[in-house]
């Protein structure tokens, strides 16, 4: 007998067996392919049939119009029985400004408005870096929404002009020339600043001016003493400025030529005004901080290391009312006695530092993650530490660290209603009390609960669909 | 193994010194890997380091890159002695090239991009110059075609011809590599045998780590073994192969050469 096989023509692939596709092969598959999963299939059903069956007959008499919780009961009465259940979104329809703005004074509702736009504006090129049509698309759409709900809040007057000439501008910006929009993104803390508080604009210009008084350090020094020794020395000099000069300066240049929008004092913010001014300050600010804490905790220098440690363990060891508390009272002990320093803005520091050090633990994971030839084959082909953390490293580093960045995110923007601890109103507890202390509205629980549980809900579902674009984006490897 | 034809015009060897290393001792800890390392090499060598796993050969060769640090002794890349000097070490990185055994590509980078990376941000190169550059040494390799697609996309030989681009564009005077081909398939292995070949042509001073012996024998100027932290035996090619001196070469080029 001989072993010899020889293969006279090679196959070529085929379509796959007709049981392969189809609905009735999907639900076999998935939901009934045994007794066990056929009666589990089942029972979810029942359950889904229940919950719906219970819950939709109130939400199908909610009513939309009513002043009071009394009238809304007897709405609910007349229409579908004395017995029957009925939501009251009345109170949203009257309170709802209070639930976006807090306190904020009506007649200067659009200047937040036009800072949410801009908001978007100045993350379109951080969202989409080079996709020009995408970030079009972004300025434009939230331009019509801005402006429609300028038009809601104070109809059609002065502001609605200039936000249309402004976001027409910004979104032909955005389509032709994507890199300038860096400009928005740069100097939007700026405006922010001053759209939401108000007062002269040589305070937030001036405090521009001590950013580029550390970059001109920077510049100066840097090429001689090396980048750690340029960015400390500049950062001094920053908080030299900052603390000396600046006002000095801006009050001078506000004698000399008068530019300034009403003061909004800090405790007129609430709702989802103050969430979104926590969360987004704290957000752009902790993931470049964790990024250094995770650099300085991997880092060959022993002083270095042991700070970013200490740092990390200590604040992710105190529970953040903690923090809150200390933000609130105890950090007006340690500061010389006539400084005011802004509750807010006092806040803003604590949760930065809270989620920073999540964002260091979640971003050394990643620099962990990656194989030590990356370093290697950097170190060899003669890149320095900094050229090849930021064009090696960390672009690898913060791909993988993408899922928990923004579950730190997402916490942390939930986490703003904390705030509440220390007597900010926020949305869910402090305005819900407010509301609830009316005599109108005493006894409603549902429906504040239902309504602001919605909104952080898109919010965190948005930020964590966008995880899910940008991991797509960034996939390079098995293509 | 059948030697390839290979134009030896201008394999010249130089009496000018490349790199030289006296009395060189290394410790991981308390493990002693390298032990009174000595060793010059001239412009032009093509040296292929042999021995056992274990044997400190891969660990001499980052050495020459300072990707390890020694503690004891003396090593000088091109005029510019390692010390902790930063300097000095970047000035070294720049013009010596390495080829690593897993290729070490960035994968989040397009192929172009990894070659033209650190012309642009070491050398300051142009983006336009780096990118001709690249494409020339891409050419060399025979995958310019390849250039707008990423790393996890080619195979593996293609990935280790890629960071062979990819040193040569920074035109190092030196070339290190450590086992560039134990990680491929035996198909693969003899293109990037082949793209080693021509750059040995071309003059380019070489120090490889590599059990690859037919290589070594067609290609090599001086074979160096090394056993246990140290030099064991060096010695041109044919007589390294042919007649070996230490009990210890002999036994490890019959276990090489057995099968």
């Amino acid at each position: 007998m001989s072993l010899l096989y020889i293969r006279k023509d090679m196959l070529g692939p085929s379509a796959p067996p007709a049981s392969q596709t189809g609905a009735i092969r999907w639900l076999r598959e998935n939901l009934f392919s045994g007794p066990v999963n056929s009666i589990l299939t089942l029972l979810a059903i029942y359950v889904l049939y229940a919950l719906i069956s219970l819950s939709w007959p109130w939400l199908a008499n909610g009513v939309w119009t009513a002043s009071s919780l009394q009238e809304c009961r007897s709405i609910v009465a007349a229409s579908a029985g004395p017995d029957a259940g009925g939501a009251c979104w009345a109170m949203i329809h009257e309170r709802w400004h209070q639930f976006i703005f807090g306190f904020y004074p009506p007649d200067l509702w659009w200047r937040p408005i036009l800072a949410f736009g801009l908001l978007f504006v100045a993350l379109a090129p951080v969202l989409y870096a080079d996709n020009k049509s995408a970030m079009s698309k972004l300025c434009g759409l939230i331009g019509v929404l801005a402006v429609l709900c300028l038009i809601g809040a104070d109809g059609f007057s002065f502001h609605t002009v200039l936000a249309i000439a402004l976001f027409a501008g910004l979104t032909a910006f955005a389509a032709t020339k994507p890199r300038a929009l860096l400009t928005v993104t740069i100097l939007f803390p700026f405006i922010a600043l001053w759209l939401l508080w108000g007062g002269s604009i040589w305070g937030p210009i001036t405090a521009l001016l001590g950013f580029m008084v550390m970059a001109m350090i920077y510049s100066l020094i840097a090429p001689k003493l090396g980048p750690v020794m340029g960015a400390s020395l500049g950062f001094i000099a920053a908080c030299l400025w900052w603390l000396f000069l600046q006002s000095y300066v801006s009050e001078a240049w506000q004698a000399l030529l008068p530019l300034e929008l009403t003061y909004v004092t800090s405790d007129k913010f609430g709702g989802f005004l103050l969430a979104f001014v926590i969360g987004v300050a704290s957000i752009s600010i902790s993931l470049p901080l964790g990024i250094l804490l995770a650099l300085g905790r991997r880092s060959d220098m022993m002083l270095i290391k042991t700070l970013s440690v200490g740092f990390i363990e200590f604040v992710r060891g105190v529970p953040l009312i903690t923090m809150l508390f200390t933000a609130s009272l105890l950090l007006q002990y340690f500061l010389p006695p006539q400084t005011k320093f802004d509750l807010i803005l006092r806040v803003v520091i604590l949760v930065t530092i809270f989620s920073a050090a999540y964002n260091a633990e979640v971003v050394r994971g990643g620099l962990a993650a990656l194989p030590r030839g990356q370093y290697e084959a950097a170190d060899a082909l003669g890149l320095d530490y900094w050229q090849a953390q930021r064009l090696i490293i960390m672009p690898q580093a913060l791909k993988i660290s993408i899922p928990g960045i923004v579950s730190t995110f997402i916490g942390l923007f939930k986490d703003t209603t904390l705030v509440s601890f220390v007597g900010l109103a926020d949305p869910l507890r402090g305005i819900t009390t407010i509301v609830r202390a009316d005599i109108n509205w005493k006894g409603i629980y549902w429906e504040p609960y239902i309504f602001v549980g919605g909104i952080f809900f898109i919010v965190c579902f948005g930020m964590s669909r966008y995880s899910m674009y940008l991991e797509n984006k960034l996939k390079t490897d098995h293509r | 193994m059948a030697e390839p034809a290979i134009d030896r015009s201008k394999m010249q060897i130089s009496d000018e010194v490349a790199i030289q290393i006296t009395g060189m001792n290394k410790w991981y800890g308390t493990f002693h890997v390298l032990r009174d390392i000595n060793m010059t090499v001239n412009k032009g060598e093509r040296i292929v380091i042999c021995g056992p796993s274990g044997s400190g050969k891969s660990t001499l060769i980052r050495c020459i890159n300072r990707l390890e640090e020694h503690q004891q002794g003396q090593i000088i890349v091109d005029g510019t002695e390692l010390t902790s000097d930063l300097k000095n070490i970047d000035k070294v990185r720049s013009e010596v090239g390495m080829v690593f055994q897993h290729f070490n590509l960035f994968p989040h980078l397009t192929i172009l991009e990894n070659l033209t990376l650190a012309p642009i941000w070491v050398r300051k190169v142009p983006k336009k110059e780096a990118e001709e550059v690249a494409m020339h040494y891409l050419g060399k390799v025979k995958i310019p075609e390849q250039a707008h697609k990423y790393p996890g996309q080619l195979s593996g030989g293609q990935q280790q011809r890629v960071a062979i681009a990819r040193s040569l564009c920074m035109k190092p005077r030196i070339m290190l590599f450590d086992e560039p081909t134990s990680a491929l398939d035996p198909e693969m292995i003899k293109e990037v045998l082949d793209t080693m070949i021509s750059l040995a042509e071309e003059g380019m001073t070489m120090l490889c780590v590599t059990h690859e012996m037919g290589f070594a024998q067609a290609v090599a100027n001086r074979v160096i073994f090394m056993d246990q932290g140290q030099i064991v035996e060096q010695n041109e090619p044919r007589e390294f192969f042919n007649n070996p001196q230490s009990e210890r070469t002999k036994l490890f080029l019959s276990q090489i050469l057995g099968h």
